[in-house]
């Protein structure tokens, strides 16, 4: 109980940190991700842009970050982050994870 | 060739233990080949046009389109399998003393066959369509290695056909006076797994943004991305690091389903003994 409450109370937290309206920009060309590292503030929400310049779609795939998105080639997608734990949090490119590889550092 | 194999069947995986479960849930039901098959089809036609129409898709609803879409057809999902075992709460057991008793295929039980049809359809659809788009983009890039990349693909298509058929001839090892129970409490766990995955589309669309703190994280036991981490959490929901909302959604989807079951079996009850006051049969 005392866990859920908690929960809780960082949920009203992090809620009521407003999340960068822009969006933090994330680059696919060649099937590679540029930036490779995004740094984000630990415990509110964060945006991730993802903009495919390549001609096939990719999936942005991370078990860590609880994320899956498809966004088709040469198109974006808007990647939605909830608040995390300082930490890294690997996510790939589930279509080519041989190159397409990157890392959320929330701190 | 392993690779691609190996991301094809990591897709189908799902879609071919949720069509192994409704057949073996529908065992006995006449025509349910058919309807299972309508299902494959037409998931496998809505799949090639949700991965036509991607980008699309993605532009609406400012950019959440695809989690929309998805929470949707994941939630329609919910409805069929509780419309389902409700309904087989009311004549489930009728028609397994039809089958012992004739041992022919039962008549019976055909509407809810739409409802496990549509099921079916959904999974094929939501997996079908990260694999048409990898396909896709495998078959678009000239190279040396595409061929055997589809030939990995099309044997990871082949396993997860084997998953389907494992599950199925797995749960008809049960005696059939139990497989009804059993097959009512997998839908039933599916159904709410399947909720809480809902919640955490809804959540990556942004209009959910309650309880999305992690509650715990058992990562370290059993990560989400294993392989048996997979099948646990198409079976039964499972998630390493589940978020509030979606527990919430798990146990409310759980209770609400055990309960609809609970009053179609009375009112079948007092139906049929209001119908024929000295009914002789026993259950």
């Amino acid at each position: 109980m005392k866990l859920v409450l908690l929960t809780l109370g960082a949920v009203l937290v992090a809620s009521s940190a407003l999340a960068d309206d822009a969006g933090i920009p994330l680059k696919l060309k060649n099937h590679r991700f540029t930036p490779a590292e995004i740094h984000v503030k630990a415990n509110v929400p964060n945006l991730i842009v993802m903009s495919n310049e390549d001609a096939t779609a990719e999936e942005f795939d991370s078990t860590s970050l609880k994320v899956e998105k498809v966004v088709a080639g040469n198109s974006s997608g808007n990647v939605r982050i909830r608040p995390l734990a300082p930490g890294r949090y690997p996510f790939m490119g589930e279509y080519h994870s041989d190159t397409a590889q990157g890392v959320v550092v929330a701190e | 060739m392993l690779a691609s194999l190996l991301i094809v069947f990591r897709e189908v995986i799902e879609a071919g233990l949720i069509v192994g479960i409704v057949l073996a849930a529908t065992k006995g039901v006449a025509r349910r080949s058919l309807w299972v098959a309508y299902g494959v089809g037409g998931g496998v036609l809505g799949a090639c046009l949700v991965a036509g129409f991607a980008g699309e898709i993605e532009q609406l609803f400012q950019g959440s389109g695809q989690e929309l879409f998805n929470a949707s057809i994941l939630l329609l999902a919910v409805v069929m399998l509780t419309w389902h075992n409700v309904w087989m709460a009311g004549h489930g057991r009728q028609m397994a003393r039809e089958m012992r008793q004739v041992g022919a295929e039962v008549a019976a039980g055909e509407r809810t066959l739409t409802a496990l049809s549509i099921v079916v359809g959904v999974a094929v659809l939501r997996e079908g369509s990260e694999v048409v788009l990898f396909l896709y983009g495998i078959a678009s890039q000239p190279g040396t290695t595409t061929a055997s990349l589809l030939t990995g693909g099309a044997l990871g298509l082949a396993a997860g056909a084997a998953m389907s058929a494992l599950m199925y001839y797995g749960l008809l090892a049960i005696p059939a006076h139990k497989l009804f129970r059993v097959t009512s409490g997998l839908i039933t766990l599916l159904a709410a797994g399947m909720a809480a995955q809902a919640v955490l589309f809804l959540q990556q669309a942004g209009y959910l943004e309650v309880l999305t703190g992690t509650v715990w994280n058992t990562s370290w036991l059993l990560a989400e991305d294993s392989l048996v981490g997979r099948l646990l959490h198409t079976l039964i929901g499972y998630s390493d690091a589940p978020n509030g909302a979606q527990l919430v959604a798990y146990g409310a989807v759980i209770v609400a389903i055990v309960l609809l079951m609970r009053w179609e079996q009375g009112r079948q009850a007092r139906l049929k003994a209001a119908a024929a006051p000295a009914p002789v049969a026993a259950e």
